[in-house]
């Protein structure tokens, strides 16, 4: 061991240390991995709702088809999917962002109802990770991205 | 890399590199900047706001890749010891910590009209705000070291330390259901077209390039202050 460079013993040290750092934060990172979700995904919410009235968040893709204006002219009625068909009808009440449309990502911040509809008193529309110019919407279209007609009837 | 730690050798490469990467950075950050604000053609869902991709995006990867520079010369400082590695990691910070800002500033403006909110505790955010104030801590110690004159160590092992956020910040959008996008440039493809795709990487080299001037320049001030109080030292000493 008296053989060993000073530079070559500081480096073994370091790069035990380093090993140390990661293993602490990846331990970290797995010990928070469902508290640090920012909403549920609805099947989440169906397989273990939260408590009647507590204030959660819901995230998931708006249903095609499913949205729908109530009578009183305010409130907006639709239903969040994700990819395992789980489906979770919202109600909301108020000014809708200008990306929420069908087929789009949305989180909604508001409580479960009794009657199994959660009640959203905000909306927030959750972008997704593509950038389509407006000119090549049809092209977007054969990709499945979106509903692009409603998507530009919406932003204009 | 050992022959560039000798400090003259240093300082003869960066004399003309570091006005070559702040000219040749300024130019092509002008030139996308310029394409990405008045030539591409607005998004089919964010509209004009799409163009803010052009700073915020650069503005990400410096803030994650100045403290990633913090911590590779961290430790080239702490094993070979070599004192420019330790100037290195101290010229990083403060360009480092301005593109974090830029990028949480931007991200909010953007947030607003495309999220509906300014701010939201998920974990990209989180994450990015938490590596701006590890950039305070980091610059303020570096900072209270070089004014004790004591061993620049302390500071090194806090940029070591610090660089687990790196990978948190990078992963965070794939641990956790987050509000914030997934990536869309991964390795070998792009949910980006090619409108904006190809302003967007000009615009990343450019800044980056900038960011390496920067970080010359800095680096060239700090030795050429270290020089010049040592010799303050020495004629205060001849005097006496």
């Amino acid at each position: 061991m008296s053989s060993i460079k000073p530079k070559h013993q500081r480096l073994v040290l370091v790069s035990l240390a380093l090993v140390a750092i990661i293993a602490a934060g990846l331990l970290a990172a797995w010990a928070l991995r469902t508290q640090a979700d920012y909403f549920y995904l609805p099947n989440e919410m169906m397989d273990e709702p939260p408590e009647v009235g507590r204030a959660v968040r819901l995230g998931g893709m708006v249903a095609e088809g499913s949205i729908e204006r109530l009578p009183d002219g305010v409130t907006v009625a639709f239903v969040v999917t994700d990819q395992a068909d789980a489906r979770v009808p919202v109600r909301y009440a108020g000014i809708l962002p200008d990306l929420f449309v069908e087929n789009s990502g949305v989180v909604a911040e508001g409580s479960l109802g009794a009657d199994g509809v959660f009640v959203a008193d905000n909306l927030l529309a959750k972008h997704d990770e593509n950038y389509v110019p407006r000119e090549l919407k049809e092209m977007a279209e054969h990709q499945g991205a979106s509903g692009p007609q409603q998507t530009v009837v919406g932003y204009e | 890399m050992h022959g560039f730690a000798n400090p003259t050798r240093f300082l003869k490469l960066a004399r003309w590199l570091t006005p070559l990467l702040l000219v040749s950075g300024m130019v092509l950050v002008a030139g996308s900047l310029w394409w990405g604000l008045f030539h591409v053609p607005p998004d089919r869902l964010m509209g004009e706001t799409v163009r803010i991709l052009f700073i915020h995006v650069p503005s990400a990867w410096l803030g994650m890749g100045g403290w990633s520079a913090i911590a590779i010369s961290s430790l080239a400082y702490l094993v070979w010891k070599h004192p420019l590695a330790a100037v290195a990691a101290r010229a990083a910070a403060v360009p480092g910590m301005v593109f974090t800002a830029v990028c949480l500033a931007t991200g909010s403006i953007w947030g607003r009209p495309t999220w509906g909110t300014w701010w939201e505790w998920d974990g990209r955010l989180t994450s990015m705000l938490v590596l701006l104030f590890l950039y305070f801590g980091y610059i303020a110690l570096s900072q209270a070291v070089a004014r004790e004159g004591v061993s620049p160590k302390i500071a090194a092992i806090f940029g070591l330390v610090g660089a687990i956020n790196i990978p948190i910040i990078n992963r965070s959008v794939v641990w956790w259901n987050s509000l914030h996008q997934p990536a869309s440039i991964t390795i070998g493809k792009s949910a980006i077209d090619p409108a904006f795709l190809t302003p967007l990487l000009i615009a990343v080299l450019g800044f980056s390039l900038l960011f390496g001037g920067v970080v010359l320049a800095r680096m060239r001030a700090l030795l050429a202050q270290t020089q010049a109080e040592a010799r303050l030292r020495r004629m205060a000493l001849e005097a006496a």
